[in-house]
């Protein structure tokens, strides 16, 4: 459990609240009560050393750990009030609610505009064609990718440069006008240039989203992020403002992992 | 009996290179091996390949020309009239006098003439044997000398075996595919001699088949009719029923098992589509001709059909459920070769399970998925024993599912079963259908491949 003296785990306007979440694999534990609030419209930045459970933790928010076998999630999570890791809340709609962007850019092998328009298509969010090909345009435009790919939309996803089939996904996700966005390390497998338009775009969408962001660049955490949590071994160690923990953080353990001294 | 003879000679042989190698490696550098280029053994292994390997190819153009020469050099000793005989009897009395001198039984008292080839005979035999072990000693000798020369402190006896050793696997896939451009050669040279005797057209788009031909110059009614769209028909007609029954199953199955199935379920089922996919065809067209076949006859009856006990439908549905573990298992690898990324993205935009697997995993594994049913496809023209059984033999030219058909690998069959000339049209049918299905599944091969293999790229 967190000591609220030298953490601010809770916050006055949450959008996501976890308490008590743990998770283990098999039996073998990944995640040990972790208490954290994701803060409306704003970027939460989770850092740690590789295997310490952000993914875990990211992957609790939208139950996509439903999907491995073998894992089991307890404790509370609530996305606006309401719990979600109950049995009768379906995963399938928390996902829309829940978008997630994954570490490795996954277009599906479908056409830029298919890939778009997956999400509305599936839910029935939209009527006709015109409202499908104006989701597909405010996607592909709030994901800064419109002007790249608006005379290509027939042709593959998959036929984008690495950046670009990032942004894409992010397009993917916010087309179905979810309330928070997960990322996990999405800019990881991209390069320097691709990775500051990704950054710019995350600053750009904090306005409407809610957003999570696992990073393995202290920098980039520092850049996009206003709340930062710190993970090591399956707990939260630290979790406050992002100015705060990469200026003065409290915990010895933090300061050994922005300073470089382990990870 | 003589090749274990010879080759255990070729192997004492190169036991010895072997030795000799190791031994004149370390001999070279006083018994300290750090100091070679390669280990010893490699020595050792350079000069045993020497050993063998010449000897070995010298034996087999030896053994390949043996058998020519022995009987020119008995025939040229036989009597002036037994050497004017006509080819074939020629051959029969070689053949008499080859049985006589390893022992076998031969006919009823030969004659002097022959007992005194016979002889001859074994005697050249006997020679040719000596000759041949005492030339491959010789060679192997000679090799292992001039490679003995070269065992020194820095010789790269590693790189030369490894050179050697991958100049054995080139011949060995030159042996394979020289053989296979042999068989395509001489089904294209009988089928060329078919198309002589009967139009490529008529073949090709006649709508009779009837290949008795006359065999004395009096007999009637059977001139010999090779119009092929029957047969070509009835091939297509119980392929399309093996696929029908075949893909949906198959593919399903696939789906379950990679999709649905928990991993102890799918541990199950995999191993048990597999045995089915490993029952000899022969099984397959017991069930088909003793068992559906009949039903089937039953079935239509009971409809009013007219239904005959081997019908397309008996051959087809059989065929059918022989394909199903081939499907579903090539289904399964290419479902299974989706990236699981694709699925989280899916399942990330809130999609279900079975909505991922629509409209994701199988869009996705569709070329794949097709290539499959292209290699299927390829695999039931080219079935042979269910339709044998089950199909009947009848040339009928009838899409109706409850009437006998005949296939390609039926007629191939029949042709050739039986006493024939081997120049006769009829036999010669056989190679022009033959020819027809070699290039029907080349082609089939070649494409589900290409598509197999385009797909493959796209996620490695
Ligand atoms: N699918 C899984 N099955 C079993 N163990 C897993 C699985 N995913 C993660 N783990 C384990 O959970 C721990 C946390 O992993 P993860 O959340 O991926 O860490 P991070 O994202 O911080 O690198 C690790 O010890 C890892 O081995
Ligand atoms: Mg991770």
């Amino acid at each position: 459990m967190l000591d609220s003296e030298t953490n601010s785990a809770t916050i006055a306007d949450p959008k996501v609240v976890c308490r008590d979440v743990s998770v283990s694999y098999s039996g073998k534990q990944a995640l040990f009560d972790i208490d954290l609030d994701i803060g409306i419209h704003q970027v939460t930045s989770l850092i740690g050393p590789s295997g310490c459970g952000k993914s875990t933790f990211l992957r609790c928010m939208n139950r996509m750990n439903d999907v491995i076998d073998g894992c089991v999630v307890t404790g509370s999570i609530s996305v606006d009030g309401v719990e979600i890791l109950d049995d009768e809340i379906d995963a399938v709609q928390l996902r829309r609610r829940v978008g997630m962007v994954f570490q490795k850019p996954n277009p599906f092998p479908k056409s830029i505009y298919d890939n778009i328009a997956y999400g509305p298509r599936i839910h029935g969010l939209v009527r006709g064609k015109d409202e499908l090909d104006e989701v597909v345009q405010t996607s592909l435009e709030r994901a800064g990718l419109w002007e790249e790919v608006k005379d290509r939309l027939l042709q593959p996803g998959t036929g984008l440069s690495g950046g670009q089939q990032q942004r894409l996904c992010i397009a993917r996700a916010i087309a179905v006008r979810p309330d928070v966005i997960l990322m996990d390390e999405p800019c990881s497998a991209l390069d320097p240039i691709a990775t500051a338009r990704v950054e710019e775009l995350i600053d750009e969408l904090k306005r409407s989203y809610s957003i999570v962001i696992v990073t393995h660049s202290m920098q980039q955490a520092a850049r996009v992020s206003q709340r930062t949590a710190f993970f090591h071994l399956g707990i939260v160690v630290e979790v406050g403002e992002t100015e705060q923990i990469f200026t003065n953080p409290r915990d010895e353990r933090t300061q050994g992992y922005i300073t470089g001294r382990y990870g | 009996m003589q090749v274990w003879l010879i080759l255990g000679v070729i192997l004492l042989l190169a036991s010895y290179g072997y030795q000799r190698g190791r031994g004149g490696a370390l001999a070279s550098v006083s018994g300290d091996a750090s100091k070679l280029h390669s280990l010893p053994s490699y020595h050792g292994a350079y000069l045993a390949l020497w050993a063998a390997i010449p000897a070995l190819i010298a034996c087999v153009i030896w053994l390949s020309a043996e058998h020519q020469i022995i009987k020119m050099l008995v025939i040229s000793g036989l009597s002036a009239d037994s050497q004017a005989l006509e080819p074939q009897r020629l051959a029969l009395l070689m053949s008499d006098i080859r049985n006589l001198a390893s022992g076998d039984i031969v006919r009823a008292d030969p004659s002097p003439e022959v007992q005194a080839a016979a002889v001859r005979y074994a005697e050249l035999a006997q020679v040719s044997l000596y000759a041949k072990l005492a030339a491959i000693a010789a060679l192997s000798a000679l090799c292992l000398f001039f490679a003995k020369k070269r065992i020194a402190e820095q010789f790269r006896a590693r790189n030369r075996v490894e050179r050697i050793v991958r100049y054995i696997m080139i011949a060995a896939s030159v042996i394979a595919i020289l053989t296979t451009i042999g068989l395509v050669l001489s089904l294209l040279f009988e089928a060329w001699r078919f198309f002589l005797r009967v139009p490529l057209h008529d073949f090709l788009f006649g709508t009779h088949w009837s290949p008795q031909t006359a065999i004395r110059a009096d007999q009637v009614g059977a001139s010999g009719s090779f119009g092929a769209i029957p047969i070509f028909a009835g091939t297509l007609l119980i392929t399309l029923i093996a696929m029908v029954i075949a893909v949906p199953l198959g593919l399903f199955s696939a789906i379950y098992m990679s999709e649905y199935a928990s991993p102890r379920a799918r541990g199950a089922i995999k191993p048990l589509l597999e045995v089915l996919a490993g029952v000899p065809t022969v099984v397959y067209g017991l069930f088909a001709a003793l068992t559906v076949g009949p039903y089937i006859r039953g079935f239509g009856e009971s409809f009013g059909i007219d239904a005959s006990s081997e019908s397309a439908l008996a051959a087809g549905l059989v065929m059918g459920v022989m394909i199903i573990p081939f499907v579903s298992s090539l289904s399964d690898d290419v479902i299974n070769a989706v990236p699981q990324a694709l699925r989280d993205g899916s399942y990330a935009l809130g999609a279900t399970q079975s909505e991922t697997i629509r409209r994701v995993v199988l869009p996705a594994a569709l070329p794949g998925i097709v290539g499959a049913v292209l290699l299927a496809v390829s695999r039931a023209i080219g079935e042979t024993m269910i339709v044998v059984m089950a199909a009947g033999l009848a040339a009928n030219l009838t899409a109706n599912p409850f009437e006998a058909v005949t296939t390609v690998t039926v007629q191939i069959v029949t042709l050739l079963v039986g006493d024939q000339e081997f120049d006769s049209s009829k036999t010669l049918a056989a190679f022009a259908l033959g020819l027809v299905l070699f290039f029907v599944t080349l082609a089939l091969n070649i494409i589900a491949l290409k598509v197999v293999r385009k797909y493959r790229e796209k996620y490695d």
